[in-house]
């Protein structure tokens, strides 16, 4: 048995899956990856299923260790300088750590979240099915917390199967998508053109619960205490302040403010990536249109294991990668022309 | 004598669930047809439907729009809401045990002056009540009961708690809750219960369903105490007196 030893790690950083759907109506909300493109990326580069549990790692940076023999996994998401024992591994591509060896990934640029995939999967007791942390329940595997150092995730030993990459559609900073409602008519037409017409940004103080968004404030028609009904991931809730909240992962299963629209789920992953900060827009879309992204999402994710390529060997252009990349979340590094492979005649096989 | 029910309004909750609403208020009827509705969708069990979420006055849906998409699953909601509410349907009866006021029930002594009576009469409305889970929701477990009082309704607190014990029995508004998680409220604390309405390594982990009747039952705090260890190894403590 292998493991991955936690030397460092920020916060923000917690084990997460496809999440625990299924007990929504007892309260319990399912949790899982904030971006579940990047998720199921990382899985499907070393041989996983999609949503199997990962390292969420949030915007600072981690090191990992091997230990009890070699580790292979993937990096995915938001991109950061990733390197195994000094040498390089590019976004979106597997590598394999020998026994002892330290995987070291930089502050998140451009993005907010990565993903750590081990191949085989983290060892851990699943409840509902699901490893993902939910701290306010209580619920997650192995720590039903976020990550700390000394932490130690339990996995197989790496197969010495050859490294991949995975060519992911290239990245947008295009408007955000939304449909309106449930209850946009707790809102007059010009307040909903000013969520639509306006910049907004994400503001430090969001987590996993919810995005506090800042812009302009958005007035209610009947003052902002509804009676609670459901949520949902991306719901735009708008409470007293007039401060919309897009409602994340570990969002409440109910609320008692108005939501005046719901982020599609298509762009879910994208947003949950919008450093705090930036400014971004949203578009109102219609229903029959967000439903044809979903079913292209659900499509993509399907057909992940067919954008998986080999590694060229030519030799990686560091520089160019980030002067190409400075925005975006989905380096692509194929484009740019500078591909490498790191030397993997030091990585370990099975052992 | 058949009435004709007024169809619920179909409120989009994004590309992959639809909120049902049949009230914008805390409405005792709206809740029957919310759980009443719950129970068709269930039986009838459309591909696509992953979950469903009752609240007070509204059901929200979740569906798989590679499934089934918006307009399709609305016809057939507004279809099976069409249907007879049962006017007494075979429900589960719980009685929940309450350590009321002290430590316990931090609030009980501002509760009665607020309402110009005294602690002991506070509690007697409360034990009095005979309620419904008319949701759970926030967080696991937090049970939502309708049928509090008249003559206990109060508004919340001006300032939430941050922190407030788990197995807080609280009311706010026209409700009275059972929290079963350590969290924030803002309502006033009246007591705790040892039952654990979420519990893992528990069969059933969840003990309290929407719809579920319960009426509440004062201990004091030596059997409290007794009861929240054995909670903690599992029983539920509350006891099931119907059907």
């Amino acid at each position: 048995m292998s493991k991955l030893v936690i030397a460092s790690i920020g916060p923000a950083s917690s084990v997460q899956d496809g999440g625990r759907p299924g007990a929504q109506r007892y309260g319990l909300v399912p949790s899982g990856a904030m971006d579940r493109l990047a998720l199921a990326a990382a899985n499907t580069l070393v041989g996983n299923e999609p949503f199997a549990a990962a390292v969420e790692v949030g915007p600072f940076g981690a090191k990992f260790t091997a230990r009890g023999g070699a580790v292979r996994v993937a990096v995915t998401g938001a991109a950061r300088n990733a390197d195994i024992a000094g040498r390089t591994v590019a976004p979106d591509t597997s590598a394999t750590l020998a026994d002892g060896e330290t995987l070291t990934l930089g502050f998140a640029r451009g993005g907010s979240f990565s993903y750590l995939a081990i191949e085989g999967g983290i060892a851990g007791e699943p409840t509902f099915g699901s490893l993902a942390v939910n701290a306010r329940a209580g619920l997650g595997s192995p720590y039903p917390r976020p990550l700390q150092a000394g932490d130690e995730l339990q996995t197989k030993a790496a197969s010495g199967a050859p490294e991949r990459r995975i060519e992911l559609p290239a990245a947008t900073d295009a408007p955000i998508r939304v449909v309106w409602g449930p209850q946009d008519d707790e809102f007059a037409d010009e307040t909903k053109q000013l969520l639509i017409d306006s910049e907004w940004k994400i503001s430090a103080t969001s987590d996993r619960m919810g995005y506090r968004l800042e812009g302009p404030v958005l007035k209610h028609l009947h003052g902002h205490n509804i009676v609670s009904d459901g949520t949902v991931n991306g719901s735009i809730q708008v409470p007293g302040n007039g401060q919309p909240i897009v409602l994340m992962p570990d969002r409440g299963t109910s609320g008692g403010y108005p939501k005046i629209a719901t982020v599609i789920s298509a762009d879910l992953g994208r947003l949950a990536q919008i450093p705090a900060g930036r400014p971004f827009r949203f578009r109102a879309v219609s229903m029959a249109e967000a439903q044809v992204e979903a079913r292209k999402f659900a499509e993509l994710l399907r057909t992940l294991p067919e954008r998986l390529r080999a590694i060229e060997n030519v030799d990686l252009n560091i520089d160019a990668l980030h002067d190409a990349n400075v925005a975006g979340h989905a380096v692509n590094a194929v484009d740019a022309g500078t591909w490498h492979a790191a030397s993997l005649a030091d990585a370990a096989g099975p052992d | 004598m058949a009435t004709t029910l007024s169809p619920p309004r179909l409120l989009p909750s994004g590309d992959s669930a639809i909120t049902v609403e049949f009230s914008r208020n805390i409405d005792d009827a709206a809740n029957r047809r919310v759980l009443a509705l719950d129970r068709e969708l269930a039986a009838e069990r459309i591909a696509g439907v992953t979950e469903t979420v009752p609240t007070y006055r509204s059901l929200l849906v979740h569906y798989d729009p590679v499934q089934i998409d918006f307009d399709k699953l609305g016809e057939k909601i507004l279809a099976l809401a069409q249907r007879p509410v049962p006017a007494t349907t075979k429900t589960r009866r719980w009685r929940i045990p309450v350590v009321y006021g002290g430590e316990h029930g931090i609030d009980l002594e501002d509760v009665a002056k607020t309402l110009n009576t005294t602690p002991d009469e506070v509690v007697a409305r409360h034990v009095a009540g005979d309620y419904r889970v008319a949701m759970i929701g926030f967080t696991p477990g937090w049970s939502y009961l309708s049928g509090l009082a008249d003559s206990l309704h109060m508004p919340r607190r001006q300032n939430p708690r941050l922190l407030t014990p788990a197995g807080t029995i609280s009311i706010g508004g026209v409700q009275t809750g059972v929290q079963c998680l350590a969290g924030p409220s803002g309502w006033h604390l009246l007591g705790r219960t040892a039952v654990r309405t979420y519990q893992l390594h528990r069969d059933p982990i969840f003990l309290l369903e929407p719809g579920d009747n319960v009426t509440f039952t004062a201990v004091d705090a030596k059997t409290f105490a007794e009861q929240d260890r054995a909670a903690e190894a599992g029983e539920f403590v509350a006891e099931q007196i119907a059907p």
